[in-house]
């Protein structure tokens, strides 16, 4: 279109205020549970303790960026272990799948972060300045002492919870006693108060005023969802055949011909994403249920059956008007669909338990040393160099004599600091470094063949425990 | 414009931007008030930032921004930082006796990670990064057990210091092997090249090496002794092992001894500080040749 209109659209617009209605019921009593488990989970597991003895720190869950180690409970996760939180990740995407597929945007209506603090924003906002109603007339009245008032004890309120909030996320990443003390006598480090006013301001703009803004514009899962759902989805719908033709009810009229829906607004007023359900499926729904609850209030009241509103999919939806029962539950849950996410679902989660399992206390990485590929000595002999890594991921040191196998005679001698006949004593939970020569005689084959394999192993003197890494030693050929 | 050729969206009832891809059309929505602020935002913070900081390309240089920040300077101020944290033990390390020094000392500890990167910066341009050396240029190899003046601590403090054959330092090591060519004969010299041959347990001419034997010790053995050993002292090579400065081939041996050898290298008592030698010293030391 070359030409302008005559009438350009605005360039912006600005956010439509919402204020969600107050709402009792079966899922309002569930978010309610749900609200309070996961923030106490997130609260309260930086300060849970779990010994691990006197080298290690006591925080049960804990992420040392500076010692480069992740505790879990008895999970000890090192750097070089980081497939374990790359299969958590991909579990945790497979799981975001399977809940999709099944039940919609589930993750979003009840446990997304977002999703709960607005809620608990939206909680402490009706306690201070009353429901909706009373908001409406607060957000129109002209500013007065009693709206300054109410508005900035609103705002302490929120400002608290956000630091809260903020707060609690540092805890996870130092021992949390000692980062408390630290943060209140001003001891503790820069990064730990920048990240604490970062977390404090998003939470408080986030939760306060950005809102379903966030879902709407930041966040890509609403777009993603699409291509997750299907037509066998439960998610929250409006019996579009019941409630039709809409309208009030009045006794005396055409009552038969009207539908359930009584254009209450019930559920347009207690959605914290501001939308009509009864339009259909929107971008904007996070299926947090709410107006299940208040139309099945309403229908209580009229006497109606409930379910006007309720977990739908569109192929119910379809089959109900053309007059077919609707398909039970388990049968949108149980499809292959579903079992083939739970199937990859469980299987990265067997593979990562048994990883756990099968995992070693030692580790051993062999870089053996390319410039020079070999050194000649004044003997006539060839000898190679190798770094040598070797962990211990127990609680204690301890002491490794350090071999070589080879189908040749080479012969091997250890240098690093404290390594006395081969025997290297690495510390507890560290990582010990050491330089390893081996060495062929002028007249041994390994010495003028090209490349001899071989294998160099570190084993626990006492326990006999061993690591093994091929490798390869070069000669003159 | 007339409002008809609006092309409005049935289901929205919001204008298209006209912009279609197959059959989809693009809405027209307004952006949200607050992503067009925030869009200002940068946009005011991206001027801001041209004007504090240098930004903006001139012919020569660029424009220094008000703060007069600068990378150099920046990098300058934390090379600085880093020498006042291991001013301690950098001091330490210059006051000590390499010999006496344990290697569980930070001292040592650091000079050896420190050494490491004198080693890149000032000496690795001819004896490889890997300290292997290049022997088609008689540079060394550092990691074998062959020293040509010496692999102790005290030696290789000595050569690092001093250097070896240059015109800077007048302590510097020195020696000069003859060029035979202007003394012996070309066979005189073929002959003393199969003896060089025969005590190093190299292919040989049996009845050649037992003539250059007569040759060489009349010629070669002050220097290198009698059977080949090499002297310390003066730098000469031990020849009859299997490591060889500029190579042990025939070819090779007939060059060095028509031609000689006069391998410089300079004395880095006058270019690096005293910890620097130290920790350069130490670090060859750990490599595996030293003794």
């Amino acid at each position: 279109m070359t030409q302008s209109p005559a009438t350009p659209p605005p360039l912006y617009a600005p956010r439509e205020p919402i204020f969600p209605r107050r709402v009792k019921g079966t899922y309002r009593t569930l978010k309610w549970w749900i609200m309070g488990v996961t923030l106490a989970i997130y609260y309260l597991t930086p300060w849970i303790r779990w010994d691990r003895g006197p080298n290690l720190p006591d925080q049960a869950v804990l992420v040392d960026l500076a010692g480069r180690r992740f505790y879990f409970l008895w999970i000890e996760i090192w750097p070089h272990e980081f497939y374990f939180v790359a299969g958590l990740l991909i579990m945790a995407g497979l799981g975001l799948f399977l809940f999709t597929s099944a039940l919609g945007r589930v993750w979003c209506g009840y446990t997304c972060p977002q999703t709960v603090w607005t809620d608990l924003f939206i909680l402490v906002e009706r306690w201070i300045e009353g429901d909706r109603n009373a908001r409406v007339r607060l957000w129109n009245a002209e500013w007065s002492f009693t709206k300054f008032r109410l508005r900035m004890t609103k705002w302490i309120v929120w400002f608290f919870i956000a630091l809260a909030t903020g707060g609690a996320w540092v805890f996870y990443f130092a021992d949390a006693p000692t980062l408390a003390r630290d943060l209140v006598t001003f001891d503790a480090p820069l990064v730990a108060y920048s990240t604490i006013l970062i977390l404090t301001a998003t939470t408080f703009v986030f939760g306060g005023f950005m809102r379903e803004q966030v879902c709407n514009y930041m966040c890509p899962w609403p777009r993603i969802q699409a291509a997750m759902m299907d037509e066998s989805t439960l998610t929250v719908a409006y019996r579009h055949w019941r409630g039709e033709p809409r309208g009030k009810h009045m006794k005396a009229e055409d009552a038969d011909q009207r539908g359930d829906c009584i254009d209450c607004m019930a559920c347009v007023n207690v959605c914290p994403a501001g939308i009509d359900i009864r339009d259909g499926q929107q971008m904007e729904c996070i299926t947090c249920a709410l107006c299940i609850d208040a139309c099945d209030e309403v229908m209580e009241r009229i006497g109606k059956p409930r379910g006007l509103i309720d977990y739908l999919a569109l192929s119910d939806e379809e089959a109900e008007t053309n007059g077919a029962p609707p398909r039970p539950i388990w049968q949108h849950v149980l499809r292959p669909r579903t079992m083939l996410y739970t199937a990859m679902w469980s299987l990265i989660g067997v593979a990562l338990v048994y990883a756990l399992f099968i995992r070693s206390d030692i580790d051993l990485t062999v870089e053996p040393v390319r410039n020079p590929q070999f050194v000649t000595l004044s003997d006539g002999s060839v000898r190679n160099a190798y770094t040598l890594r070797i962990r211990n991921l127990t609680a204690e040191p301890r002491e490794f004599r350090v071999m070589l196998t080879s189908e040749d005679i080479l012969r091997i001698d250890v240098e690093s600091d404290g390594a006395v006949a081969n025997h290297v004593t690495v510390p507890a939970n560290e990582t010990l470094q050491a330089r390893v020569y081996v060495i062929a005689r002028s007249q041994d084959p390994a010495a003028d063949a090209e490349t001899t394999d071989l294998r160099l192993w570190v084993e626990d003197v006492e326990t006999d425990d061993r690591a093994g890494v091929a490798t390869i030693f070069n000669g003159k050929g | 414009m007339a409002d008809e050729n609006k092309d409005i969206d049935q289901v929205t009832g919001t204008d298209t931007t006209g912009h279609e891809w197959d059959g989809i059309k693009e809405l027209n929505n307004p952006l949200p008030r607050w992503w067009l602020w925030t869009f200002y935002g940068t946009v005011a913070w991206g001027l801001a930032y041209t004007i504090a900081y240098p930004a903006w390309p001139l012919v020569n240089s660029a424009t220094q921004g008000l703060l007069g920040y600068s990378t150099r300077a920046e990098v300058a101020e934390r090379i600085a930082e880093v020498d006042a944290r291991n001013a301690e033990v950098s001091e330490r390390l210059a006051a000590a006796d390499l010999s006496t020094l344990a290697p569980d000392d930070p001292a040592h500890r650091f000079g050896v990670a420190g050494g490491a990167s004198v080693f890149l910066a000032n000496c690795s341009q001819c004896h490889g990064q890997g300290a292997a050396g290049v022997q088609a240029a008689g540079y060394p190899n550092l990691l074998d057990d062959a020293w040509l003046w010496g692999g102790t601590l005290e030696e290789i403090e000595y050569t690092v210091r001093h250097g070896i054959r240059n015109e800077t330092d007048p302590d510097a090591r020195w020696s000069e092997m003859p060029a035979f060519g202007d003394i012996l004969s070309d066979e005189e010299i073929g002959q003393t090249v199969e003896y060089v041959l025969a005590i190093s347990g190299q292919e040989h001419d049996a009845a050649m090496a037992e003539q250059g034997m007569v040759w060489f010790e009349e010629q070669c053995s002050a220097c290198h002794g009698v059977n080949g050993e090499g002297d310390r002292l003066q730098g000469a090579p031990t020849l009859n092992d299997a490591i060889w400065l500029y190579g042990g081939d025939r070819e090779t041996l007939t060059e060095t001894v028509t031609y000689s050898r006069f391998g410089v290298m300079p004395a880095w008592g006058e270019r690096l500080d005293e910890y620097e030698i130290k920790a350069v010293t130490l670090y060859l030391h750990q490599l595996g040749g030293g003794e």
